[in-house]
Formats: structure tokens, sequence, C-alpha cells
């Protein structure tokens, strides 16, 4: 078979200017801070690209300060109509900046342009332009229009941007102000959302983006002045916020880890299902929280399915996530790279047959081959774990039945996929899995509108959508119950 | 000479049975004025375990249920409630210590609360779920379903507080584990009754009573219970502890509201805060 050679296509990096060093902005403004400060680095290169300040108790202090000096004098007393217009702008704001985001985006992150240009940056400014709208209309929400007051925001780093907006739009459209960490390995963008914000003329002190590891995300947790914690991110933090906000009245939501299944039955359009899986689990790295992580196919067609999914992800192209060719790129983060490498030894270790695609990995930067693996049981910690990265645990089923149970059989509830010719399955198999999002013949879709979150150790609250506004309103003030 | 009246032994409610407690114990009730009513079942961290087997294997059936029947099965413990409502009224003015006017007062609530909800089932959903208008060529809906098993620590009010509590849990599909009020708990198994003679699927609601110190925590910290309403907690410690344990499988917690007033119309979070969305997505296309 004769195959195509893709000549380079890099993006240019010359939109985006990365400053040496990095402040916190607090209060709209760059400071100091008083704590010290990290590195973040290029993971497809391991290029340092900026200090950025990691942000002290005291730090975190004065962004809730700030924060709560926003919401009393200025951001709650605004109409929301006035709210929206500010909401509007950074929307637009982001357009016309998004080529700049999305080169920003891929190099602090390592994903591939194609997916920060088409997909990341593109719904960040949509997110903002749907939640803009919310603004002056939450009487109709179903919530109210009382908001919580200052917001405590943690992200993480695969979607850095996105995140954000998820968490920052529906804060400020329902009137709070917000102080928020972006992750340590990818603050960059987070901090060029802080000059659209000064672009915008935001009022001071309404976003507050504090920069930091653990340490400076247990501070926004526990500050005493903080009304409402949101958090994105593994399971087992979500349950140490989980732990930490008890007993005091802050409202939270946490947005965690999955284990996803994605069920391909015999009468699936496989053309399709295919590229359904492939973008399930190898779409941005397999850095996704709802990855399509356990691929359940019917036995039946299970061989056929293997066959060409191979024949498929051979043609994964991996490597400089500038590449406008690049479907997988750099691995986040030596660390994370360090994970994935262990969980897939140790699925080879418990019998299970490893096969990953035949591509050339750049020497430098942090690079894992897409990997699938087959003979899979329940038992397996790579059927059950999530690697939050390109590796596929394929397992087999017999009836619908049978599907549903393996799919279920997880501590988590994020998302799953059904591939079916069959209307009536769909409806049947969506009614049974557990899951906050079910993708039928289709997966990995976001929209502003549409509502986003787990259920059981996936988390709880919903972000997107009219849903997103509960998060950020106080809900509770009708009737007899506090 | 006057007839020797007939007492009856309280026990726990568990799968649609009235078990003693496997632990052998009870303790003693009084009423108001401090005279005995009742030995109760003292539940034990078994019965808790039981129960939570009992409701787990029964929330299938019942959150499979259409909302139509679970609305007529909730109506129909109210049309049973007020069949017995003189028992109830009986027992309240015993065990609370309240008029016979309040006691009245306090039965017209619950049976009318048990109607409010019942009318919710096949409402719900309309009025907290949506079609999502995404920018693509998509199908996209969003509806609520139940959370799962619920364990529930009840409020002192021995029957309005309980039904305010229970019914909204159930009425939307899940199952739950109620610690009756430690206090008042023999109310509470008399419900059971009316709930056993409702058609109400054994194990929709469990009924244990004893100590909210012994038995709480295995509730909050059990793995196979998905949301932790401490509503009747009193201390801030305790509940804290329990919202501590319950953080280990990240149950949905429902802070205490041990003050609040059942007599006023409840909002609709009693429903929401035990509810999952589930968002849905479909190609549109030929």
């Amino acid at each position: 078979m004769s195959t195509f050679d893709y000549a380079p296509a890099p993006e240019s990096r010359a939109v985006v200017d990365i400053k040496p060093s990095y402040g916190l902005f607090i209060n709209g403004e760059f400071v100091d801070g008083s704590g010290t400060s990290f590195k973040t680095i290029n993971p497809a290169t391991e290029e340092v690209l900026a200090e950025v300040a990691e942000a002290s108790d005291a730090d975190v202090d004065e962004a809730v300060k700030a924060a709560r000096r926003a919401y009393t004098r200025v951001w709650s007393k605004m109409s929301g109509a006035e709210r929206a217009k500010y909401l509007y702008r950074i929307a637009r704001i982001i357009q016309e900046r998004g080529r700049e985001l999305a080169v920003l985006e891929s190099i602090d992150n390592g994903k591939p342009i194609k997916e920060s240009r088409d997909v990341d940056i593109p719904v960040v400014a949509a997110h903002f332009f749907y939640y803009a709208g919310w603004a002056d209309k939450l009487e109709h929400s179903g919530y109210g229009s009382t908001p919580l007051g200052v917001a405590g925001q943690i992200i993480p780093w695969n979607f850095p941007l996105l995140m954000l907006a998820w968490k920052i739009a529906p804060a400020l459209a329902c009137g709070n102000t917000v102080v928020l960490k972006p992750a340590e390995t990818t603050p960059l963008t987070a901090l060029l959302f802080a000059e659209i914000c000064q672009q915008a003329d935001l009022p001071p002190g309404v976003v507050n983006i504090v920069t930091g590891a653990g340490e400076t995300g247990r501070a926004i947790v526990s500050h005493p002045d903080v009304d409402k914690v949101a958090f994105t991110g593994s399971t087992e933090v979500g349950k140490a916020i989980a732990r930490s906000v008890a007993g005091t009245d802050k409202k939270v939501t946490l947005e965690l880890g999955g284990k996803a299944a994605n069920i391909v039955f015999d009468d699936a359009p496989l053309d399709q299902a295919i590229e359904g899986i492939v973008n399930g689990i190898f779409f941005n790295q397999g850095h996704v929280c709802c990855a399509g992580s356990r691929l359940l196919v019917q036995e039946s067609v299970a061989d056929e399915v293997m066959e060409r999914l191979k024949r498929r992800m051979a043609t994964l192209r991996v490597g400089d996530p500038l590449d406008k060719n690049t479907d997988v790129g750099a691995i986040n983060s030596a660390e994370q790279l360090a994970k994935i490498r262990e969980l897939s030894q140790i699925g080879e270790d418990e019998g299970a047959e490893r096969w990953s695609a035949p591509c050339d990995l750049p020497s430098n930067g942090y690079w894992f081959a897409p990997t699938v693996f087959t003979g899979v049981t329940q038992a397996h910690r790579i059927a059950r774990e999530e690697i939050f990265g390109p590796v596929l645990s394929v397992l087999t089923f017999r009836t619908p039945s049978e599907a549903v149970e393996k799919a279920n059989n997880t501590p988590f509830g994020l998302s799953a996929g059904v591939w079916t010719d069959k209307g009536s399955r769909i409806l049947s198999m969506a009614n049974r899995l557990r899951a906050g999002v079910v993708w039928a013949n289709t997966f990995n879709k976001f929209d502003p509108t549409s509502p986003f979150g787990g259920y059981k150790e996936s988390g709880y609250g919903r972000e997107g959508g009219r849903h997103g506004l509960e998060g950020y309103l106080k809900t509770n003030e009708m009737g007899a119950d506090s | 000479m006057s007839r020797i009246d007939v007492r009856k032994t309280y026990k726990l409610y568990i799968n649609g049975q009235f078990p003693r407690s496997e632990s052998g114990r009870s303790y003693v009730v009084n009423d108001a004025k401090g005279r005995l009513m009742a030995n109760a079942a003292q539940a034990s961290r078994k019965d808790a375990r039981d129960a939570v087997v009992a409701a787990r294997a029964a929330f299938g059936g019942w959150s499979g249920r259409t909302a139509y029947n679970r609305a007529q099965v909730v109506y129909r413990i109210a049309e049973v409630l007020e069949g017995r409502r003189e028992q109830f009224e009986a027992e309240l003015r015993a065990s609370e210590g309240v008029s016979a006017a309040k006691a009245r007062t306090y039965v017209d609530a619950a049976v009318d609360r048990l109607v409010w909800y019942a009318g919710w089932a096949d409402k719900i959903t309309q009025v907290t779920g949506n079609a999502n208008p995404v920018a693509g060529p998509y199908f996209n809906l969003s509806t609520p379903e139940p959370s799962g098993v619920i364990a529930v620590v009840a409020p002192r009010g021995a029957l309005l507080g309980l039904i305010s509590v229970v019914a909204p849990a159930i009425i939307t599909g899940n199952t739950v584990v109620v610690i009756a009020s430690e206090q008042n708990p023999l109310t509470a198994i008399t419900l059971g009754e009316v709930m056993a003679t409702s058609d109400l699927p054994g194990g929709v609601v469990n009924v244990l009573t004893g100590s909210v110190a012994e038995i709480a925590p295995w509730l909050a910290s059990h793995m196979d219970v998905n949301g932790l309403d401490l509503t009747g907690v009193t201390d801030a410690d305790q509940a804290r502890e329990l919202e501590v344990a319950a953080a280990d499988n990240l149950k949905r917690v429902r802070r205490p509201a041990p003050d609040t007033d059942w007599l006023l119309e409840p909002a609709l979070d009693r429903m929401t805060r035990f509810m999952e969305t589930k968002t849905v997505w479909h190609p549109i296309g030929v």
C-alpha cells in the first residue's frame, strides 16, 4: 500500500508574545505576589516558556478580598443587562484574538492546533456569548436571580481556556465575582484572558486569576469568605474538597473523573463507529474526563471492529502540536506520561494484549503512541481506573443487558457512548446507562447550551446550558426549606 | 372491669417486612408526660446495611416504573393515611404532647403533602428538563433521573417532618433508608404500616429506629448509598462528620435544617437535590 507523505505545515508562533515572567491578576492588575514562582514548559519540546508566580495564602486572601469588594460595590449592584454587555465584549475579544489564544494553548498544553483552533477556542467564545445572554434573563431560568457572592474556581490542564470559560461565564452572568486558579502546567491562556478582561474594561476585582499548584487551590477552597467552590479535576481531589467544605455553607460543584463505556452493537454503522471510537479516546491525547476509554464491542463484530480500528489508528499523525496535520499532540507533563506508562505496564502485567500504532515519536518532549488493549476483563485496572491518556481498553459483550451491566460497573458516571442503527435500542440504552452525558452515534460533542456533569463519583452539579446556572444562584429561597 | 387492650410491638420496617433489630436491642420511648409508650427497636449497623441492600434491590424496579404509576402509589399512601387519621392524631398527641387541634393540623398537612408530591411525579421532569439548541445537527435533550439510594436523618416532626423528607425522595424514583426521629420514633413505624398497605413495593422506604449517632455514620460512609439528607441532624459537629464521611463516594448531601417549618409549602430542591441530569445527544441526518 502506498502512503502519503505530509509536508510539515506548522502554524506560526509569531502571533503570540510570551513574557519571561507573569505575576498574579488581582483587582484588575498584574501584581508580583508574595510567594515563590514556578516554570511552565512546552510539553512538546520541554522548552521553558515562562516563570509564573505561585500564589501564597496571603495572595489568595488579597484576591478574595478584591473579589468581595467588587461583588459588594459593583458587580452585584449592576443590572443583568449591563453585566451581559461585559460578557459579550469578552466573547468578541476572544473571537478577535482567537488565533493567538489557539497557538498559545497548543504551545502550553501540547494539544494539536487543529483542536485548539477548531474546538477549544471557538467553544470558549460561544460559552461567553451564551451566558452573556442569560445575565438579564435569570428570572426565567427556574433558579431565581440571587447570586452567591465570591466563587473560588479551580480548573485542570486538559482544556485550559475552555474550562476557564465553563467556570467564569456562568459565574459572572449570575452576578458573582471569581477567583480562579488555572492548572500549574497550563497557566498561560488564563493569564492572557486576564489581559482580555482589561481590554474589555471589566471592573477590577470581578475576575482574579491566581496561579499555583495544590497549595494555592487549598487556600481558595478553605478561604472563609468564598461562597462557592467549583472544581474540575481528579476524583481524589474532588473528595478532598467535599471533605474540606463539610459543615460550611459553601455551595460546591465538582466535575471529576470518568471511565466511559463506548458501546458498539453489531448493527452499528461501523465506519462512523470507528471514527467515534478514535475521537472518543484519542481526541486531546485522551486527556478528557469523558473519554470513551472502555470500548464495549458486541462479540459478533469484535474482530472486524478491531481490524478496522487498528488500520485507522495507524493513520493517526502524532507529533508537533503546531503542525496543522497533527492528530495527536504531546502528553501534557512528565508526571502524566509516567502515570500513563505505569498503568499501561500494569495492563500488560495483568494479561491484556497491548498494541500501539506504529509511529515515530519526537525525541524531546512527552509522547505516547495511541494504544489499545484487547482481552481486557472488568477486573483489570486498565478497565477500572482513569488513565487520562491515549489508551483504549476493549471488552466484549453479547446482549444489551450485559452491555449495560458492564458499562455501569464503575464508580464513575460521567459519559457513555452507544452505536447502533436501531432507534428504540438507543433510547433504551440511554435510559439504562448511569451517566450524565450519553452520546448516541456520536461522541465527545460539547456545546454551551448542553449541560455536562456526572453521576456517582464523577461529581455533582452541571456546567453548561440552563442547568449550569443553578450552581451560581441561591436556589433555595422559596418555600419552607433552607 | 375494663378490657385489657392489646398493645403493639414496634419493630423496624425493612424490605416491606417488620423485623426486630438483629441486635435484639430495644429502647424505651416515653410519651410527652414521661410515661412509657413502648419499647422501640434499636437498630444496629447490620440493620442499616440490610436496609441499604433492600433499598438498592428496590431501586431498579421503582425508578423504572412510569411516573404516573409512582404518583398513584404515593397518592394511595395519602388515601390510607387519611383513613387512619385518628390513630395518627392520637399518637401525635401522646408522643409530642400537642393539642387535638394541632395534631389534626399535622395530619391534614401530612396527607396534603403526600398528595402534593404525588402530583409532582410526572411534572418534575417537565419543569427541570429541557431541550438544548446546540450549534450543530444534533438532537439534544436533558432530563432528570433519580440519584439512587438516599439515606435520610428525619427531623423531629414524627409524621409531617418524616413525610416531608421521604416523599420528595421517592416520588422521583429514589429509594430511601430513613432514621426516624430518635425521640419520637413510633409514629414512623406506624407510618410504615400505611406504606406497607399502599402498594409501595418493599424496600422503597425502609425505616430504622434507634440512635442517630450510632447508625448515621454507617449510612454516611456506605459505598452503595448515593445521597445523604441530614435535615434532622441538630448537632453541628455531628453534621460535619457525617458530611465528611459522605465524601468517600461523593454522596449528594443535603445539610441540616432542623428548624424548618414543615407547614409551609416546600421548595423544589427537596426533589432536585437527589436527582441527576442526563443529557442525550444524537445526530440529525438522513
